[in-house]
């Protein structure tokens, strides 16, 4: 294992144009540019339908080999890809990183996914996850958190937004490490040093690895733009998106110090798809949350512990 | 060369190692499955140096041999019925992305009501996708057309990805002698994998499968229509490059005593053998009849069509598929393209076969019967006919057997 980047060490090449036409404050987008300029020249990118293809792919942003998939099979064209470079001999050469949003991820390409997982393809997949379809107007998705306000679960008179009968998202990390998968770890675009740190972990793995990148949408989240960052500090500190690794399968590495505590109403209130709650009538809905957050939160601490 | 007693199915196999594919992705279901059995033993023994893929469905398999091609690996698929319609969304994909893929058909029928036995509807439902087709009679013609699709649409002039059909048990589970060439003459006809393809390639960068707005769209269609087009000419040349190598011919449209004949069947597949011995005994009761068969479905040789069947007097077509509230899809195919001439045939569609019902030498000559009788009459009285309908089916199931449709 080689050291980790300082913000002194840091690739100075990056791997995206400018000229990208995503939202402002996309925190897809800054996913995007960070992977790369980790993966540098050597990437070949296999991007899912979804805001990334729209407003990175097709934008011309890449400046390495990079093919829109369709929505489903981001997995099954890396397996291909592994496959076809492994017969050819030139493996070695290329950093191979699956980009997939929430719903390209957690709902329609989970199948494919885990197949190539399971074959041991190498490769680095990464979920940017916005918690929901936002590319087509901000939908419900099988990552969409609980009591929120999208355009498929709007608040009404008789419903008051996302599956208040479903008590807990898909914990997709943990999903990959129970594969068995050599690296699965949370990150996010608050904590780019981190976040690009994980990307060097995984790609130097001879092996299927998996990272969970929080991006928040200004967009369908309803923030200001210049806010993602916050925005995403908050879901580390509060324990919504904590960050953690995986490795192989059941080391846990927990942390600690960034995810802190802070009560969730911080973060609920600072985004519109959560307003509702904030009406007296809803608090017992605000204390369901903050009671979901601590028990993933005891969950992950029993695991890591072990 | 040597003559081997083998089946279809292990005819496909035999093809695919001979290309020397790079890559093989699939996902079991019957009749398909010794392809794959037979291509991972020869991986298993070092006969055939290739990765395989074990995809997780159809639809992972048609991706991973996308992906394998994207970086100009040749790659190599079968599948059947089901599958092959949980692939149908990525076909569309590897022809849009030109990629040169061969993916052996084991024609099956689709659910519901199951059925694992043959008719064409699986393959003949994808025929708008931009794959090339290619509907095969023998074991030895399955082992071949393979090898001539890698040729093909591996030019640059194609580029286009293609089917090879067989019929399910009827042909994959059917042992025949074969000639299996050996690999060094193989290599003459069918030269190393070379992409002539844009590729995911860390020299040269790409970016794949972007959006094409209405200004270009339009043209991104007329391209594979050309280039699927271009595949006449460039099976041609294959065709007379494999006949000078191994000594056997090869036609798009393959005839069999049409001169001088007044009546003409037309089918695809193994049909066409049962087909032959109807015709022979006709003709030695002095009736003047023909065969047809098209081998190359996509693209659809028109012209040549339209040639042969310049002088037909009465033309039935043989479709072992149903494309329900129209017709049999060769006989659309097959009128549509005989519109036009001034002299057209009278024309009547038979369907038979569907769901592995087998097409018996007495279904065929009941068929040829009611074309004389149509020629006799001078019109056509009934444009869709159930030569072999199980009529004690029909009337316990209170539906009529003389509907006209």
């Amino acid at each position: 294992m080689t050291t980790n980047y300082t913000i002194k060490t840091l690739p100075d090449l990056e791997q995206v144009a400018p000229g990208r036409s995503g939202c402002d404050g996309c925190g897809a987008v800054m996913a995007a540019r960070w992977i790369s300029k980790i993966t540098g020249q050597s990437t070949i990118m296999v991007n899912a339908t979804g805001c990334m293809c729209v407003n990175y792919g097709y934008a011309g942003a890449p400046l390495h080999p990079y093919i829109h998939s369709l929505f489903e099979n981001t997995g099954s064209i890396l397996s291909g890809i592994d496959a076809g470079l492994r017969a050819l001999g030139k493996r070695r050469e290329v950093n191979l990183v699956g980009l997939a949003g929430d719903g390209g991820t957690v709902d329609i390409g989970f199948q494919s996914l885990s197949g190539a997982v399971e074959r041991q393809h190498r490769f680095l997949y990464v979920c940017y996850d916005n918690e929901g379809y936002m590319n087509t107007g901000g939908q419900r998705s099988g990552a969409t958190p609980y009591g929120s306000n999208t355009a498929t679960t709007p608040v009404g008179s008789e419903q008051q937004g996302e599956g208040l009968s479903l008590l807990r998202r898909k914990n997709m990390v943990l999903v990959m490490a129970a594969h068995g998968i050599p690296y699965a770890a949370t990150a996010s675009i608050a904590y780019p040093l981190d976040f690009m740190n994980k990307v060097k972990k995984a790609i130097e793995i001879d092996g299927p690895t998996y990272l969970h990148v929080l991006a928040p949408c200004p967009t369908s989240w309803g923030f200001a733009s210049e806010e993602s960052v916050k925005i995403g500090k908050l879901a580390v500190e509060t324990r919504f998106a904590p960050l953690y690794e995986v490795e192989q399968g059941k080391k846990i590495v927990l942390d600690r110090r960034r995810s802190k505590g802070t009560p969730i109403i911080e973060y609920l209130k600072a985004q519109k798809r959560f307003s509702h709650l904030l009406k007296p009538e809803n608090q017992h809905r605000v204390d369901e949350i903050q009671s979901q957050i601590d028990e993933s939160w005891r969950y992950l601490e029993s695991l890591a512990q072990e | 060369m040597a003559i081997e007693f083998i089946s279809g199915c292990k005819a496909a196999a035999e093809a695919a190692r001979l290309a020397n594919v790079d890559v093989v992705a699939a996902y079991p279901i019957t009749p398909q499955t010794s392809i794959v059995e037979y291509l991972a033993k020869d991986v298993s023994n070092g006969r055939l140096k290739a990765e395989m893929v074990l995809a997780e469905s159809e639809h992972s398999a048609m991706s991973a041999c996308v992906g394998a091609s994207m970086v100009g690996a040749r790659a190599f698929t079968a599948t059947a019925s089901q599958g092959l319609a949980l692939m149908h969304e990525v076909l569309f994909y590897a022809a849009g992305l030109r990629l040169p893929i061969v993916s052996v058909i084991v024609n099956r029928s689709l659910a519901s009501p199951v059925s694992i036995f043959a008719d064409f509807k699986d393959s003949l439902a994808q025929r708008d996708t931009g794959w090339l087709q290619f509907y095969v009679e023998s074991c030895q013609e399955i082992l071949d057309s393979v090898l001539i699709a890698y040729r093909v649409i591996e030019d640059s002039r194609v580029l286009l990805p293609a089917f090879v059909c067989m019929e399910g048990f009827v042909l994959s589970h059917l042992s025949e002698p074969v000639d299996v060439p050996d690999v060094q003459t193989v290599s003459k006809f069918l030269p190393a994998c070379d992409p002539k393809y844009p590729t995911l390639d860390l020299k040269d960068p790409k970016i794949f499968n972007v959006m094409a707005f209405p200004d270009t769209y339009e043209e991104f269609e007329r391209d594979k229509q050309i280039s699927m087009l271009n595949a006449f000419e460039a099976l041609q040349e294959a065709y007379q490059d494999f006949e000078k190598i191994f000594g056997r011919k090869y036609q798009d449209v393959e005839t069999y005593r049409v001169e001088d004949a007044d009546i003409v069947l037309a089918t695809m597949g193994a049909a066409a053998g049962t087909a032959m011995m109807v015709v022979d005994q006709l003709r030695s009761l002095g009736e003047r009849v023909g065969l047809v068969k098209v081998r190359t479905f996509r693209p659809f040789p028109r012209r040549q069509l339209r040639e042969i069947l310049s002088h037909a007097r009465v033309v039935g077509v043989l479709d072992r598929d149903l494309s329900i509230g129209s017709t049999g899809i060769l006989f659309q195919e097959l009128q549509s393209s005989l519109y036009n001439q001034p002299q057209r045939p009278l024309m009547q569609n038979f369907i038979a076969g569907l769901g592995g019902r087998d097409i018996h030498q007495g279904t065929i000559g009941a068929i040829f019967q009611s074309l004389k009788d149509t020629l006799q009459k001078g019109f056509v009285e009934k444009n869709l006919n159930w030569p072999d309908e199980n009529r004690e089916v029909l009337s316990i199931w209170g539906l009529p057997v003389d509907h006209d449709d």
